[in-house]
């Protein structure tokens, strides 16, 4: 790759430079802090579009390579590189941090530059999870991107806003420490922390198997699984919208993230070995988190439930893969379609996740900043005053509800259809989030859009306006396109899926 | 040619998508005006050019039409395509579909004149068309289920078109959630399809029908099940769900809530005609499963008599009308089970006409009393609306099948076929359908001498103004009358006993011995038509007309008194056989009880009050210093996090150098 610029860097530093800047100038001039991070974070998206065009698809090969020693005594680099995993989810944080913008754009008042600057520093440092080839520098984009999010949850979130914050931690901090010692262990072992290296290291299956509970404790928490989500929807309740949207569309992505770049190819035994126990836990998510997300009286505790039911496809689809190709793991003839299925199907959940939760968070805030409530009770016949922004939630909800055209179908229909093929009933309880996901999300939608007008408050909502409309907008056009032409996302994800089946199918243990 | 057509495919589908988009996204910057005419120029250009395509492949000879349009998405070694298949099938579906789609658009202008929702409405009904079209041109299953889906949404907007009405946004949530209940099980049966086909594209998967007839899977172990015979039932449940059969049946009489066009479109002309198009559409798969035949034939016939009978003690003009589309669908659901796709498809074809002209014939009466559906506050309406008066007749003719309408021949054909079927279930189904017919023609009659005929029971207020409807509502039901007279006549040599569908359909040779016996017999319109008289089912229908008039002319105190004696029955019969308390409890009142237990219990008491806070506890209880630690600053976490960290990396470091 003979480029010039440094994109990968670029992604990650500009905002953060972008928010420390802002920190500088301060609350002093509101309006230029708001043109100035908008300005950074549209510049951001941009030059992450140039992943996607310049990216070569052919290959499984890390793209976009820079490498740089860091801490010469540890081997420790500063080592990125992307390729048809990271590229997607990097894309969905350069996107979603412009609507986040945009949506903070009148409604915070407190601190503007401090949540602008936050939300900025956070992306810089998503990226920076999502490019790192280096385990240390991983860990440390890692961890050090909680600090941003405790902040906006702390600061700007509700009144149970520190019980939230200390739940969220305590759960992330737990198992992020059984990471590190992962992380480490395998350095042992390698003498590198170059997560390539640490894909090609053979491992007895004993130790595969700490590490991988190791690292199933990080990820399940983020993803989050069942039954550690509980923390979720308090952070969510809490969370101010925009803490809501990064949280839902970008934080949960990095538990799946971490599973495809660690877990299946550093312990693809184990991973085989474990694989009915997180089949298990994912239709309980699915299942489980379908009922409770029914009887929510909170319209962020519904999305944050349904979140968790949506999330538990992407690990479904991760690990009953494992299922295809059964205890030998030599692929049948005819079989590696739907193992590629599985896993691009998890993919394509991931993303569309990150679209659709966050735009029912956007939705959700919207009618809070107007009546300043999350309960559904206190809603009824939103439609009659405010029908474009119906029209909005209707195509969301509908998303949400997993109906074809939408993104959310893809993910969903495509592991289902790999699960029938591992077991038939493991596809029909997957296949009950047709009704239940249809049931809590329209069942809300009903109470909260439908309906005489509920009360005077609701006589009183006034429609969108502009600024939300264009981020909805971008919304519903990115929840679309997704739906009717998803062909590009599985292009890009094609030959590094194809290449992670080919290295799961073999056994390390050795 | 191929080119050529491929283009006029597109705009088939395409135009009434554009008008959808201009009416639904610019409603308010084009007017009324401009919505309806965008919509119904879109529809009108589809009902031509798929008069364009019917003639191209029915009469120039032209070529089946079988390819790609674009590629949705390529996984692994499968691709998934949007595509088109147009053959005799799917070009008839498509000819009924755009015309009965285009005479209600146009009907729609007077029913809908004062509705404020006036552009919405032509939006939704726009996109409705559509996603029908793009169900049944599809050439492969993905594209089949996105159709699937999509009607069933435009079917929810507008059931809760009338979106302040309680009642109708609850049937609106009770028809996408009991339609997705038999979506559930479509689509299993197309991830089976997936499994065992290695494809999901119609001929890839027809052409590998025989290979996979063969193969067995236990999913119980100790139990073999046809793969077959799964794949299916399966899809067959689908068709359940948007074909309203017997037990996911609850959804349609209650989307009667939305406005009468759409009553007359979706819920009883096309959408609800999709399983039995996409069984049909399925033969050559369902002609390898005599299980799933029977299975058919079964559910098809309950539906048939026991949606029939609600029909008689209805009052609401539209429920009437909305059990006998049940009724009927019973019907189509128990030829397909017969093996006679193409007496099903008839069916369909005349059906969706004369049951489309007395939807908008109930319609036209409504608005003429300004929204009034009760029947008991009728009568005597000949007098005042001639031209809804005869066309009303000749709808419930046809339905009852009557000699000579188009609903006689395909009615009648379907008996014969159930009769001449050997599955197991016939029997049972003939027996259905034939004491059918004397229901319906029972409930039909009683609807229209209890809403044209006997003795005036309108208000006084609504009196006054009673007139005929307007043109705009006239003429789709004079254009709605002569189909529904003639196109039986014109379609039963051709479609029941020749060879109109080609290669569409398959039957097997074991079960298509009942046509073949037919059509030996089949001697012209004429000879069929006085065949008939010789046969139970025209007497029957003779003497349910008979019965209703003696109920509600003659001796119109009789009913009453029946209903007197026989008190529990006219009860169990009024509740509908209490599906919707049964349903009601069980699986809405369930769902919400397993919800709030497993949330209460599950989240809140287990794992946050034992596991999480019971973790916290144990570790401030255990240990004095940790607990000075947890002041819940956060930077004292950080501090705390970081400290670790380096401990953590000395130790290790310590151990490897």
């Amino acid at each position: 790759m003979g480029q010039t610029l440094p994109i990968l860097s670029l992604l990650i530093w500009a905002p953060i430079l972008g928010g420390l800047f802002i920190l500088y100038i301060g609350d002093r001039q509101k309006q230029a802090v708001k043109l100035f991070s908008l300005a950074v974070s549209v510049l951001v998206f941009l030059s992450s579009t140039l992943l996607y065009l310049r990216f070569d698809t052919s290959t499984y090969l890390m793209q976009f390579v820079e490498h740089a020693v860091w801490i010469e005594t540890f081997g420790i680099n500063y080592h990125l590189g992307v390729d048809g995993i990271s590229v997607p989810l990097i894309l969905l944080t350069t996107f979603t941090t412009v609507l986040v913008i945009i949506a903070g754009w009148e409604v915070i008042e407190t601190r503007l530059s401090q949540y602008m600057a936050s939300f900025l520093i956070l992306e810089g440092l998503m990226n920076g999870v999502f490019a790192s080839l280096d385990a240390i520098l991983f860990y440390f984009f890692w961890e050090a991107m909680l600090i941003p999010m405790f902040l906006i949850i702390g600061v700007w979130g509700g009144p149970r806003r520190v019980y939230a914050t200390i739940k969220f931690f305590l759960y992330t901090f737990l198992g992020s420490v059984f990471m590190l010692v992962a992380l480490l262990y395998l350095y042992s072992k390698m003498g590198s922390f170059y997560i390539l290296d640490l894909h090609m290291l053979p491992l007895s299956l004993t130790a595969q198997k700490w590490l991988f509970i190791a690292f199933l404790l990080a990820f399940a928490v983020k993803v989050p699984m069942w039954p550690v989500h509980t923390w979720l929807p308090d952070a969510h309740v809490e969370a101010p919208t925009g803490g809501s949207v990064v949280l839902a569309a970008i934080l949960l992505k990095m538990g799946g993230y971490g599973f495809l770049r660690f877990s299946l190819p550093i312990a693809p035994d184990a991973s085989a070995a474990l694989a009915g126990f997180m089949i298990v836990l994912s239709l309980i998510a699915i299942v489980y988190i379908g009922f409770v997300a029914l009887v929510q009286q909170d319209m962020k505790k519904l999305i944050a439930y349904s979140s968790v039911s949506h999330m538990g496809f992407v690990t479904l689809g991760f690990f009953v893969v494992f299922f295809i190709m059964g205890p030998a793991r030599s692929i049948p003839a005819g079989s590696i379609d739907s193992v590629v299925m599985g896993l691009e199907g998890g993919m394509m959940q991931m993303i569309s996740h990150g679209f659709i939760s966050a735009a029912l968070f956007l939705c959700v805030g919207v009618m809070y900043d107007r009546i300043h409530s999350r309960e559904i009770a206190d809603y009824g016949g939103v439609a009659n005053t405010m029908p474009v922004f119906a029209s909005f939630l209707m195509l969301f909800a509908m998303a949400n509800a997993g109906l074809p055209g939408t993104s959310g179908f893809v993910g969903e229909f495509l592991v289902i259809l790999s699960s029938f093929q591992a077991n038939i009933w493991i596809a029909v309880l997957a296949a009950t989030t047709l009704i239940l996901g249809a049931a809590y999300t329209l069942w809300m939608y009903k109470r909260v859009i439908f309906g005489e007008v509920a009360n005077e408050r609701v006589a009183g909502l006034e429609d969108i306006s502009l600024r939300e409309a264009s981020f909805l907008s971008l919304l519903a056009i990115a929840v679309l396109l997704l739906g009717i032409w998803p062909a590009p996302l599985f292009e890009i994800m094609d030959a590094t899926i194809n290449h992670l089946v080919e290295h799961i199918s073999q056994p390390k243990t050795g | 040619m191929a080119a050529y057509m491929e283009n006029i495919y597109l705009a088939i589908v395409l135009s009434p998508l554009i008008g959808a988009l201009i009416a639904g996204l610019f409603g308010r910057f084009i007017g009324r005006r401009g919505a309806h005419w965008i919509t119904i120029i879109g529809v009108g250009i589809s009902a031509m050019l798929s008069l364009v395509a019917y003639k191209h492949l029915m009469f120039d000879g032209g070529e089946v039409y079988n390819a790609a349009v674009y590629t949705w998405l390529t996984t692994g070694g499968y691709s998934f395509e949007v595509g088109f298949l147009i053959d005799r099938l799917s070009v008839t579906m498509m000819v009924v579909v755009s015309f009965v789609s285009w005479m209600i658009h146009i009907y729609t202008i007077g029913y809908m004149r004062d509705d404020p929702g006036y552009q919405r409405f032509f939006s939704y009904i726009s996109l409705f068309t559509f996603a029908m079209l793009t169900l049944v041109m599809s050439n492969n299953f993905m594209q089949l289920f996105f159709g699937w889906e999509a009607v069933g949404l435009v079917s929810y907007l507008l059931i809760g078109f009338w979106f302040k009405r309680e009642s109708a946004i609850f049937a609106s949530l009770k028809a996408f959630i009991v339609n997705r209940v038999g979506d559930f099980g479509f689509l299993i049966g197309v991830a089976a399809v997936l499994m065992y086909f290695n494809s999901l594209d119609y001929m890839e998967v027809f052409s590998q029908a025989e290979a996979v007839a063969g193969l067995t899977l236990s999913p119980i172990p100790g139990y073999e099940w046809s793969v077959m015979t799964l794949i299916c039932i399966c899809l067959f449940i689908g068709a359940m769900g948007k074909s309203a059969q017997f037990p996911l049946h609850v959804w349609l009489p209650d989307s009667m809530e939305g406005p009468t066009p759409i009553s007359a479109l979706i819920h009883a002309a096309t959408m609800v005609t999709a399983g039995i198009f996409m069984v049909a559409r399925m033969s050559p798969l369902y002609e390898l499963s005599e299980v799933a035949l029977s299975f058919i034939l079964l559910v098809g016939a309950v539906t048939a008599f026991f949606m029939g009978l609600l029909g008689l003690v209805q009052n609401d003009i539209k429920r009437v009308v909305a059990y006998s589309t049940l009724s009927q669908l019973g019907y189509m659901t128990v030829a397909l089970g017969a093996s006679a796709y193409s007496v099903a498809i008839f069916h369909l074809v005349t059906h969706a006409f004369f049951k489309a002209l007395l939807f908008l014939a109930a319609g036209s009466v409504i608005i003429a009393l300004h929204h009034e559906q009760d029947m008991r506050k009728m009568g005597g309406l000949y007098r005042y609306m001639p031209v809804t008066w005869f066309t009303g007749l000749i709808g419930s003719l046809a339905l009852i099948g009557f000699p000579f309408t188009s609903g006689f021949y395909s009615k009648d054909s379907i008996i014969e076929a159930v009769h001449h079927s050997q599955l197991p279930g016939s029997g049972i189904a003939y027996i259905a359908v034939l004491l059918g017919v004397f229901i319906t023609a029972l409930y039909s009659f009683r609807m229209f001498f209890l809403t044209f005929h006997g003795e005036e029971r309108i208000t006084r207020h609504t009196w006054e103004n009673l007139k005929e409807s307007p043109a705009v509502v006239t003429v789709p039901l004079a254009v709605l009358a002569i189909p529904s007279l003639v196109i039986g006549a014109v379609l039963v040599g051709p479609m029941v006993f020749g060879d109109y569908y080609m290669d569409a359909l398959r039957v097997s040779a074991s079960h298509a011995e009942g046509l073949n016996e037919m059509a030996s017999r089949y001697t012209g319109v004429m000879g069929f038509t006085l065949n008939a008289f010789t046969h139970a089912p025209v007497w029957l229908a003779f003497a349910g007309v008979f019965t209703a008039w003696l109920f509600y002319i003659r001796f119109p105190h009789w009913p009453a008194r029946i209903v007197g004696s026989f008190g529990l029955l006219y009860q169990f019969l009024v509740k509908k056989y209490y599906f919707d308390e049964v349903y009601q409890a069980v699986f809405a009142g369930g769902a919400r009880g397993a919800g709030k237990l497993l949330w209460q219990q599950g989240d809140v008491q287990v794992i946050d009050g034992v596991l999480v806070n019971g973790t916290a506890r144990v570790i401030r209880w255990s240990s004095g210093v940790i607990r000075t630690l947890q002041s819940g600053y956060l930077y004292h976490y950080a501090f705390a996090m970081i400290i670790g960290l380096l401990l953590l990396l000395a130790v290790f470091v310590h151990q490897v150098f």
